[in-house]
């Protein structure tokens, strides 16, 4: 157990240097802005003393260096700075909540992210591995072929496409779900789960075909081994092989490419959550990108980056875990 | 009530499928006997539940063709997906019958083994190319051209009887843009950028990877660690990044955006393209061939482009296709998001921005949807047929696998 140990001890401390390394690329290509935050908070018709109070208030006449750590130690204190945006736009945008600072305009939409993240989970798991066995079971048959197309399609359209052609035929055409999902705090569960059960369809179906065609690829690479043979001679039905036999031994695989595949999610999210206004964390980032609302782009984008590094981090001790080789060293 | 309705047909299906399989037990074919007897109950409801699937869309097709307007607004676009996939079906088949006739032993012979899918989609992009170069041509009006006293009409059609204009066959934008001729250039903008992009990408990824496998030691470890740090952030999220701050510098400096984002998405694909070069490159170098011509004395720049570079060619080439569907995508999804493809340049990602909102009405007209269908299906069509394509070469590379 101890090898395991240190090969997940090893991961964590490597995913730990990237996260590092990660925070100082994205901290060193928002500095490299021409102009200042002062000039970008008070706009052009700035006096040089109003500049220099509000770089003195702010620590910008600081080095870079002192600042990366002032801005690092702030964000694992959780205190993520101040918006720009918050003191120009808050009037108008609607959301305000009194909300003051990036870390409580984030909150909430972080919760509702990993909401909608949840649900598709939820859902694409597992129909993606039901249908990855049956496209093994009945491999290069009609079915296989008509699934192999179906996900290759959508796999291969943007996300938009597959959200609008959605809304046409689930919310316009058959008013089954609503096209908005405008959720709000205290919104009762059944509620919140009809409303956002567009955006998360759509983010299903763009990660099924991946996990799918992985899950089939898994489970008919094994197939050619002997043990199934032995397996398919002892008179097994070809379901009972595939489910007992084939599957227990292609779950690293699989589970690798789950955790990939909700890594993936993160960025299939800011989309999805613009098409459908679904307010979470996606929905912030873009607005705030078109604003060039510079402190809260860097807030979303570390935590965008954390979560990807974390569940690609699971990907790997979840596979080395799923290793018995591993597990139990001679 | 509904719900009965539901299980009654489902209770209804085992049964068919039961006795489907009962039946044909019974007959007596002898090459169809081992088939029913071995066939798990399961198999035959597939049967049944796709023989219902095919009967529901045939009965579909025609109630998109019903005279009752409410009902044929429900079933328009089920309508001409299907009339789309048969059209589709068909340009394929005859265009591989037209390969396997036509043209030079080696062509007769790479189409006579070609999935439908896979003609479908050379002849996609065959299609696709020929829009995007001679789209000045094709184009009834300008990208840019707003035509005056025109109102914003976005039912196809030209039907001057429900408000079209026949001078306008997809209706106009919202500031009295041809729809048609904008759709046309799209062609011309995001696949001329996207492909741009992707060859951009590949000259970056591809120098540094065969360097990097060439002269390893201290310039791989560095670019490779720059790379794993470059991969560990979200490629769409770091896009969005760079493009905030490229749109701070971008009127400082005069460049358009545009410039800006190619270069931006081609440096973030080049670290796949990077890692894929190195390791072709890595299986290369320590071949004798290469031995030799180092003892030859030859310098980097022949080893790299004429020992390496004909030699890992092909596994770069379905790499190509890959890649430029997700720069396509990436470029695609900024467009849609507002900070891609910059206005007046026409691209199919914006156009569903732009008007998006219409599909809401498809409810009372259909063709009110159609524009943003045609843009978001424009890009959906490309990366599909490109995907068959690169799917039929894998295939074919790796042999019979299975």
């Amino acid at each position: 157990m101890g090898n395991v140990l240190t090969i997940i001890l090893q991961r964590l401390a490597l995913g730990l240097l990237t996260l590092l390394i990660v925070s100082i690329v994205i901290f060193v290509a928002v500095n490299l802005l021409p102009g200042n935050f002062a000039e970008a908070i008070l706009g052009q018709g700035a006096t040089p003393d109003a500049i220099a109070s509000i770089e003195r208030d702010l620590g910008l006449d600081q080095p870079l260096v002192t600042r990366y750590f002032q801005w690092l130690g702030g964000v694992l204190r959780g205190d993520l700075g101040t918006s720009f945006a918050q003191a120009n736009f808050a009037s108008f945008s609607g959301t305000t909540s009194g909300a003051t600072t990036i870390a409580e305009q984030i909150a909430p939409r972080f919760g509702n992210t990993m909401f909608l993240a949840m649900i598709t989970a939820a859902i694409a798991v597992p129909f993606s591995i039901i249908l990855g066995i049956l496209a093994a079971l009945y491999r290069n048959t009609v079915f296989d072929r008509a699934t192999n197309i179906f996900t290759l399609t959508s796999i291969s359209s943007p996300e938009f496409f597959l959200a609008y052609i959605l809304i046409l035929f689930l919310a316009v055409l058959n008013p089954i779900f609503p096209s908005l999902s405008n959720i709000f705090e205290g919104m009762p569960f059944s509620e919140r789960v009809e409303k956002s059960m567009l955006p998360a369809l759509t983010l299903t179906l763009v990660v099924t075909a991946h996990m799918m065609r992985m899950t089939r690829a898994a489970i008919i690479n094994l197939l050619a081994s002997p043990y199934i043979e032995m397996a398919r001679l002892k008179g097994l039905s070809p379901m009972r092989v595939i489910v007992k036999h084939a599957l227990p031994n292609a779950l690293a695989p699989i589970i690798n490419v789950i955790a990939l595949n909700l890594a993936y999610l993160i960025t299939g999210v800011v989309v999805v959550e613009v098409v459908f206004v679904y307010p979470g964390i996606g929905q912030l980032f873009v607005d705030s990108v078109k604003i060039r609302d510079i402190p809260v782009v860097q807030a979303c984008c570390l935590i965008f980056a954390t979560a990807f590094i974390l569940l690609n981090l699971t990907a790997d001790i979840m596979s080395i875990l799923s290793n018995p080789r591993l597990r139990h060293p001679k | 009530m509904m719900w009965y309705w539901y299980l009654a047909v489902l209770v209804g299906m085992c049964g068919l499928a039961w006795l489907f399989r009962w039946k044909g037990q019974q007959m007596d074919w002898s090459e169809f006997n081992n088939k029913f007897r071995d066939m798990p109950y399961s198999v035959a409801f597939g049967y049944v539940l796709g023989l219902a699937i095919l009967l529901w869309l045939y009965w579909a097709y025609f109630q998109g063709h019903s005279l009752h307007q409410e009902t044929a607004n429900k079933f328009f676009f089920l309508r001409i997906a299907i009339e789309g996939f048969i059209i589709f079906a068909i340009a394929a088949w005859v265009f591989r019958l037209f390969g396997r006739n036509v043209g030079t032993a080696g062509t007769k012979k790479l189409f006579r083994s070609m999935p439908l899918t896979a003609s479908f989609g050379i002849l996609t992009i065959l299609i696709y190319a020929i829009f995007a170069i001679f789209a000045g041509a094709i184009a009834p009006y300008g990208q840019e051209s707003i035509i005056p006293g025109v109102a914003a009409n976005i039912i196809p059609g030209g039907d001057p009887e429900l408000g079209g204009n026949p001078d306008f066959p997809l209706g106009t934008d919202q500031i009295g843009r041809d729809i048609l001729s904008r759709l046309i250039y799209g062609a011309q903008n995001t696949v001329g950028i996207a492909f741009a992009t992707t060859v951009l990408a590949f000259l970056l990824g591809g120098t540094f990877g065969f360097l990097a496998a060439t002269l390893g030691g201290w310039l791989d470890q560095l670019l490779s660690r720059a790379v794993d740090v470059l991969m560990a952030i979200p490629s769409l999220i770091f896009a969005l990044l760079l493009m905030t701050i490229a749109s701070v510098w971008a009127p400082q400096l005069g460049i358009p955006l545009t410039v800006f984002m190619v270069v931006i998405i081609a440096v973030i694909d080049s670290t796949r393209v990077y890692r894929l070069a190195r390791a072709v490159g890595q299986n290369i170098v320590v071949m004798d061939y290469i031995e030799a011509a180092k003892l030859r004395g030859e310098g980097l720049g022949y080893l790299v482009f004429k020992e390496i570079l004909p030699n890992a060619t092909a596994p770069l080439l379905a790499e190509f296709g890959l890649r430029f569907c997700f720069v396509f995508l990436t470029i695609a999804a900024l467009s849609f998001l507002g900070v891609g493809i910059q206005p007046p340049l026409a691209d199919w990602g914006t156009m569903v921005r732009d008007l998006g909102g219409f599909v809401n009405f498809a409810q009372f007209a259909p063709m009110a949807a159609t524009a943003p269908l045609l843009a978001a299906g424009a890009i959906a069509l490309l990366t599909v047929a490109v995907n068959f394509v690169v799917d039929w070469m894998l295939q074919k590379s790796s042999g019979l696998k299975e």
